[in-house]
């Protein structure tokens, strides 16, 4: 009996122990690609027609889809929060609780989740068809990094254009709120603008843009290490698109957790 | 010169190149022959340095690639141009950008000056007129055939073909052949032929090498080749399913089954006529 216990004890420290190796090394992969970026960014040529050609990409993939979703979430926000405010005959702070939820958690959040889904599955699928085709071994063999020509251009564009694509999705989520505060809950416009921008500070704006620019960093470091990653064919392709949003999203909740909680330390 | 020095490598517990020796004089065309799967692309991508080796080494020119890295690289690989299988050529790209690459990247050159180097290069490889099309427009012959200018472009010292032959037809192939031959001839380009048509390897090659198992097996010249004694050699030269080359086959028994088997008496075959498989050899 005990020898089996003991057994079972050693199996699934030794399956611990395992995941947290192969979280270490991944995140130690994720690191070295990023800190290889950062190097190829600042201290190599930049090809800044590849920089506009994916700005352009990123910014109009994202930018309808992002502005419909912030539009829905200010405005079931609105809703939500209106069934407990009336009970208080408080339906004046829904703008302020609105517009506070949205820019400094929702909006970034948000924004960073559909460009992961949008663009950063695109970036894994386009990087792993190039790894499987050879196509990135014939950029070796024509003596071009892979990281200083694919990797670099779309960080760049990417922490150019997820900090502008939130504060778009944060005016769109506070509009959202701003139409069913006006035109379903009767809060007169001028009311309900003074209440929205009343409780805001800069530190909520540059919190959301803080974290929108670390998001920007996780989408495009965990697509493009994907992308290089992809072994074998089409299925291959499709398991590294996956993974790359499944990752992008989970790293991306546990950095806003993160910063959520030493921002409210930092703020104190 | 390339020198492999008793060059290893594996994947899992899978021993690819096992302890490799071959040395490539310049301006030699050395063609590497052997079944799909045996590493023959892999001992390319070993002399070019996109792969480095479990043990031994690779000497290009002296120079141990093992030892070098960054730039020092990047300035090596400009000597080499490669042909890859399936051409690799960058799906968004046009076909004049992708031969105009390397230049874009590496040199000076005016756009004119590019442009011109480009079409010599198109013409070179027999294609004229495709400049602006996408990869997904050519066919496979073209497709191997821009790669080919691709790999011609920055005018190497080294070429490695990955399959030259393979997918297209018999009268490219050999369009191709001759133009591996006019580059040794005429501009002394070193050449490394991957591949497993044997015409092609007879007609292009200085000297053959066959890789079997991870070692080579035999090397020579054509003829040293094809009167090797090796019985791997000639079972592969002469594409006998019978042989002491055994991994990947079915059964010897069952293919002497196979070859023995004679259709029953008035039985009806699957096309529908009675002993229609007896017309056409019984197999």
């Amino acid at each position: 009996m005990i020898s089996r216990l003991n057994s079972s004890l050693f199996e699934t420290t030794a399956t611990a122990g395992a995941w947290a190796v192969e979280i270490f090394s991944y995140a130690g992969s994720l690191s070295l690609l990023f800190i290889q970026t950062l190097g190829g960014w600042f201290t190599r040529r930049v090809r800044w027609a590849a920089v506009v050609h994916e700005l352009w990409r990123i910014g109009v993939q994202s930018w309808f889809i992002a502005s419909l979703s912030s539009l829905f979430i200010g405005m079931v926000l609105a809703f939500q929060s209106a069934y407990q405010m009336q009970q208080f005959s408080a339906e004046i702070y829904i703008a302020s609780l609105v517009a506070l939820s949205v820019v400094r958690e929702i909006g970034p959040v948000m924004t960073a989740l559909i460009v992961a889904g949008r663009v950063g599955s695109a970036i894994a699928a386009e990087l792993g068809t190039m790894k499987v085709t050879e196509q990135i071994d014939v950029l070796m063999t024509l003596a071009a990094d892979p990281v200083q020509y694919l990797v670099v251009p779309r960080l760049i564009a990417m922490v150019l254009v997820v900090p502008l694509l939130t504060v778009w999705a944060d005016s769109i989520g506070v509009f959202g709120g701003f139409l069913i505060g006006t035109l379903k809950l009767g809060i007169l416009p001028s009311v309900y603008w003074h209440m929205t921008f009343d409780p805001l500070v800069y530190k909520d704006l540059w919190t959301g843009l803080l974290k929108s620019l670390i998001f920007a960093c996780i989408i495009c470091t965990v697509s493009c290490y994907e992308g290089f990653q992809t072994r074998g064919g089409a299925e291959g392709v499709g398991r590294s698109t996956t993974l790359a949003v499944v990752n992008s999203f989970l790293l991306i909740i546990t950095a806003d957790c993160v910063c959520t909680a030493l921002f409210y330390f930092i703020g104190r | 010169m390339i020198e492999l020095k008793s060059v290893s490598k594996s994947f899992d517990d899978h021993v690819i190149l096992d302890h490799i020796d071959l040395t490539i004089r310049d301006a030699e065309t050395m063609v590497v022959i052997g079944r799909s799967g045996t590493g023959k692309s892999v001992l390319l991508k070993h002399i070019i340095g996109l792969m480095r080796p479990d043990a031994g080494s690779v000497l290009v020119g002296g120079v141990d690639l093992g030892k070098v890295s960054g730039p020092e690289m990047d300035r090596l690989r400009l000597r080499f141009g490669m042909l890859f299988q399936g051409a690799a050529l960058f799906d968004s790209m046009t076909a004049f950008e992708n031969v105009a690459f390397a230049l874009r990247e590496h040199t000076t050159l005016e756009s004119s000056a590019i442009g011109q180097r480009v079409h010599e290069c198109l013409q070179l490889v027999g294609l004229e007129g495709v400049d602006q099309l996408y990869p997904s427009e050519l066919s496979g012959g073209m497709r191997k055939r821009v790669g080919l200018a691709r790999a011609l472009a920055m005018n190497p010292e080294i070429i490695l073909y990955d399959e030259p032959t393979t997918g297209i037809d018999p009268i490219m192939g050999d369009i191709i052949n001759h133009l591996i031959i006019g580059l040794r001839d005429q501009l002394k380009v070193t050449s490394v032929v991957v591949t497993h048509d044997m015409r092609s390897a007879y007609k292009v090659a200085d000297r053959i090498a066959m890789l079997y198992n991870g070692k080579i097996v035999d090397i020579g010249n054509p003829d040293e080749i094809r009167h090797s004694k090796s019985p791997i050699v000639q079972q592969f030269i002469n594409g006998e399913a019978v042989g002491p080359i055994q991994e990947g086959l079915p059964d010897q028994r069952i293919l002497s089954r196979w070859s023995s088997r004679r259709p029953v008496p008035g039985a009806r075959s699957p096309a529908g006529g009675a002993g229609r498989r007896a017309e056409h050899g019984g197999s």
